[in-house]
């Protein structure tokens, strides 16, 4: 008996060991940058590195600061991230609704060309919409940045799955009562779907946060450029001072940290139910 | 009989037809103002620029992206002989062979920690999923400090444990490795969120009764964990490698393809191809085959989820 506790607690303390060092392994980059952002230009030259931290210079992050336009940058993935997500949430919820409790012919026809836009790789149609971005002078816009993400299929799916979980009597009460489509979506369904709506909405922003390449494409000046593209500018004005390029890093990962700490369980709702796009 | 029948049915349908027919217009007006955006969002930007894709594929262009001349199956022609191409294509396969077993096997292993059932583990759930909130860029900037020739960690490690020094993105021996680095590092926070869900799904009374029989926890993983996560780890499989096929951001913030091509994934030969080099009608080639692969991939996951029945 007591030599199975024992041999309980040390198998107890061998998973916890186990568990910190895979915890260590997946912080260390985030740790280690952190760190580096705080150091003086001297500590940062000396070998070996600093693994522990050294110095507290906050200034770093006020010459990152001053080096690019951080705020600019974040206030333009905001702006782009925000409109989509609510861009996103309306359409989507107006989709899901018609495809949850109206009758209509084609249903399932209209249903598989939603579905066919999740199946079509962006790369497949990035070089028109480039074209077209630019042709319609939407390029270096906050229009041009979100356009092409403002509808979506899998949020779409998510939210109708929801409305169809909701009683079918409730939706046929409400109607022989005089309720209105859009009455009874914004005040009776919509409501009821928040789960689903709150997890679309924090999937979609952190989606289009971190988007890089329609960013890249879209944008030609500096007061444009959203945080992804923005911070690699900074790298390349500062080439060797790494602790200020790590400094805006860990600036510009504030917004998400703090999503992903705060709205962690919706978050994974949506990528466990959807990763369909990457 | 047959003609009396068909009589009434027809004598019938003809106006009730045209009732079913206006309500049928009635139903599809209610239906319109609720489909019609997200319709009219995907016509512009996903399907007709597929369709233009399609046409591009077949013609020359200028620098600036106007059609000029038909081409037909030229680009296609000029493709399958480009070294560069098959290159590009090498290094894709290269780099989804590199990352994909990685990040399963490091998401195995972690989603069977955290599903364990100590105190504080959630704590720990934290810690395994964070670089959800982490993009492409900021985690190949913070690598690209780890691998810096003299200052970088990884250096100094690598001589702490003897290895010596590594080129990690100067040398074309390692420079793919070191981006599939920092791809393995975020997709296997993804990767392990998904597992767990899986592993928590599984019902605690297959485990209670393996317990009984007298299973111990390496006897119960094997054989009742495993097998019934198996659909969350070929979902995985799918999405892993779909992602790595449309890798961009990584290579491009950490070697733009260099050195000599050793990183030139498929998507930044066709970001080369049009940004840069203004082929549009090439590059639009580049893109349709890489759809033919993801499709083919997309198809797969699809027939996949359709049996997990796993939307939310």
């Amino acid at each position: 008996m007591t030599k199975n506790r024992f041999w309980g607690i040390v198998g107890k303390v061998g998973l916890y060991l186990l568990l910190t060092i895979a915890a260590v392994i997946i912080l260390f980059p985030l740790y280690t940058g952190f760190v580096t952002s705080l150091l003086t230009a001297q500590n940062l030259d000396t070998y070996p590195p600093k693994l522990v931290p050294l110095d507290f210079q906050w200034q770093n992050y006020a010459e990152a600061l001053r080096m690019a336009p951080l705020p600019r940058f974040v206030f333009n993935s905001f702006v782009q991230s925000g409109s989509v997500m609510i861009s996103q949430l309306v359409l989507a919820s107006l989709a899901a609704f018609a495809f949850a409790f109206l009758q209509f012919r084609g249903k399932q026809f209209i249903f598989i060309v939603f579905l066919s836009t999740m199946m079509i790789p962006w790369e497949a149609t990035i070089i028109p919409n480039y074209l077209f971005i630019q042709k319609i002078g939407w390029d270096d816009t906050y229009l041009g940045l979100m356009a092409p993400f403002m509808a979506t299929a899998f949020g779409t799916f998510l939210i109708r799955q929801f409305f169809m979980s909701l009683p079918k009597d409730l939706y046929d009460a409400a109607i022989i009562d005089g309720c209105s489509n859009i009455r009874y979506l914004v005040t009776i369904a919509a409501p009821l779907a928040r789960p689903a709506l709150g997890t679309l909405a924090v999937y979609s922003f952190l989606q289009t946060y971190n988007q890089y390449l329609w960013p890249l494409l879209i944008t030609n000046s500096t007061n444009m450029r959203t945080v992804q593209i923005g911070i690699r500018m900074l790298q390349e004005f500062e080439r060797e001072a790494w602790n200020v390029v790590l400094a805006g890093v860990m600036m510009i990962m504030i917004p998400t940290l703090v999503l992903f700490i705060f709205a962690n369980r919706q978050l994974i709702r949506g990528l466990t139910a959807g990763a369909l796009k990457g | 009989m047959a003609v009396l029948t068909k009589n009434a049915v027809s004598g019938m349908s003809k106006e009730a037809r045209a009732r079913q027919r206006r309500h049928e217009i009635k139903q599809w007006w209610r239906a319109a103002p609720y489909l019609g955006p997200s319709l009219i969002l995907f016509a512009i930007f996903v399907f007709i620029p597929l369709i233009r894709t399609v046409v591009l594929s077949t013609y020359s262009t200028t620098p600036i992206g106007e059609m000029t001349k038909f081409v037909g199956t030229k680009w296609f022609e000029r493709l399958i002989s480009s070294p560069v191409y098959l290159n590009s294509l090498k290094v894709t396969l290269k780099f989804v062979l590199y990352t994909v077993p990685g990040v399963i096997v490091l998401s195995l292993l972690l989603a069977t920690l955290a599903n364990l059932r100590l105190r504080g583990i959630s704590f720990y759930r934290i810690a395994f999923a964070i670089t959800l909130a982490v993009s492409g860029a900021t985690a190949a900037l913070i690598f690209m400090f780890l691998y810096h020739p003299v200052i970088g960690t990884f250096n100094y490690l690598m001589e702490l444990v003897g290895v010596g020094r590594v080129p990690w993105l100067t040398d074309a021996r390692f420079a793919l490795m070191s981006v599939a680095i920092p791809r393995i590092w975020l997709q296997t926070g993804f990767a392990t969120v998904v597992l767990l869900a899986g592993m928590q799904g599984i019902s605690e009374e297959l485990y209670e009764a393996a317990k009984i029989d007298g299973a111990g926890f390496w006897h119960s993983w094997r054989h009742i964990t495993l097998p019934l996560v198996t659909p969350s780890l070929f979902f995985l499989l799918v999405v892993v490698s779909l992602n790595a096929f449309q890798t961009f951001t990584e290579v491009n913030v950490l070697t733009a393809g260099g050195p000599v091509d050793s990183t030139q994934v498929v998507v930044h030969e066709i970001y080369r191809s049009f940004y840069f080099n203004g082929q549009y009608g090439y590059a639009s080639a580049q893109a349709l085959i890489l759809f033919v692969i993801i499709l083919a991939l997309t198809i797969i996951q699809f027939g996949v989820i359709e049996k997990r029945v796993h939307y939310a």
